[in-house]
């Protein structure tokens, strides 16, 4: 019997669907062309298969994700993933806070600042940007969401501009939506 | 701009906030298109447009975002007096007792909006139990989980844009 993680890992767990995916063989023609793209271009998950339920949605869902994440120029690779943890550690969701801290890591080569991040939360010991960059992820994903002048002043004092801003905005409320979505559909759970 | 979420958080239509905003044109878009497929999607399921529109308004209001209550409630305004008839468009307001679907609805709606970390299995539990059909279920997470997120793209963009 396999167990449900509660703490934050860099080991990424198995999802287990709280809905019954939609099975591929017997999936409708717009279902089909709502999973011809996935999210960082992995393989046809259980998730996704669950998002198929909606597939008006899910298309442009995916196409949204991998633009966000992966498209060229503004904030680098590594600072989306860290707007994309700051999220899911709001939202405690384990599997995208393990999915986005192992990019984080294989990016940096540096697994001391997810490690900090998971021991402490907003206060933990990092750079003084990548600290900025939590802090305005974090008050972000609070309900209601906190932006005021003085956060977007802060990121300015550590050197992100309009874009950068904008770039990281995308990745952290990218993770509110995904959050939602992975860690109330399924959960994650130990083993294969 | 046509876009909603740029509309509502009153962008400026020059300077360097439009400019990255055009820099990321194609993702506006496809945010744009996700807003249409949350609210006015072509198959809503048992999930009805005035539906939509009323628990997009009520999660606007939850996260304090005037420019998208607005919209909502002009949205929610068009479907006609009878669309919101227990008024659950305001934050606090809960359906009749007896209308267990409607409330196991509102109640996702809440908890999922204000406190996503609290789901759990017995969360989807409750809307099955009072009736929704699975795709239903991922239709009304999937318009949760959005709203969501516009609504804080649109905090953000609402400073910024005061700033310049």
């Amino acid at each position: 019997m396999s167990r449900v993680i509660r703490k934050f890992t860099t080991r990424v767990p198995t999802w287990r669907p709280h809905i019954t995916p939609v099975d591929f063989d017997q999936a409708t023609p717009a279902q089909r062309e709502a999973l011809k793209e996935t999210p960082s271009n992995t393989k046809i998950s259980d998730y996704v298969l669950v998002l198929a339920h909606d597939p008006e949605s899910l298309r442009i869902r995916t196409s949204l994700f991998n633009g966000i994440m992966y498209d060229k120029g503004g904030l680098s690779r590594e600072e989306r993933e860290l707007g994309a943890v700051a999220a899911s550690v709001v939202n405690r969701c384990i599997y995208c806070a393990a999915v986005h801290a192992q990019r984080y890591n294989n990016l940096t080569h540096d697994e001391r600042v997810m490690q900090e991040i998971f021991f402490n939360g907003e206060r933990a010991d990092i750079d003084a940007r990548q600290r900025a960059i939590l802090k305005f992820g974090m008050r972000l994903s609070a309900c209601p969401p906190q932006v005021t002048e003085d956060d977007i002043a802060s990121l300015r004092g550590v050197g992100l501009g309009d874009q950068e801003i904008l770039d990281l905005t995308l990745s952290t409320t990218l993770f509110g939506w995904a959050n939602r979505l992975m860690h109330t559909l399924g959960e994650p759970v130990s083993g294969a | 701009m046509s876009h909603v979420l740029e509309m509502a958080a009153g962008v400026p239509s020059s300077g360097p906030l439009a400019d990255a905003l055009q820099m990321r044109g194609k993702l506006m878009e496809l945010t744009q298109a996700s807003y249409e497929a949350a609210l006015l999607p072509e198959d809503a399921g048992k999930l009805p447009t005035h539906l939509r529109a009323v628990l997009a308004c009520r999660m606007a209001r939850i996260c304090q975002q005037e420019g998208l209550t607005q919209h909502y409630s002009t949205l929610l305004a068009g479907y006609g007096d009878e669309a919101d008839p227990h008024d659950l468009a305001v934050p606090g307001n809960t359906p009749p007792a007896d209308d267990q679907r409607l409330a196991a609805i509102v109640g996702y709606v809440d908890l999922v909006t204000q406190r996503p970390r609290d789901a759990s299995e017995e969360t989807i539990d409750a809307l099955r139990d009072a009736g929704m059909e699975e795709a239903d279920i991922v239709r009304l997470a999937g318009l949760v989980a959005f709203i969501n997120y516009q609504l804080r793209v649109a905090a953000v963009l609402s400073v910024m844009g005061e700033q310049q």
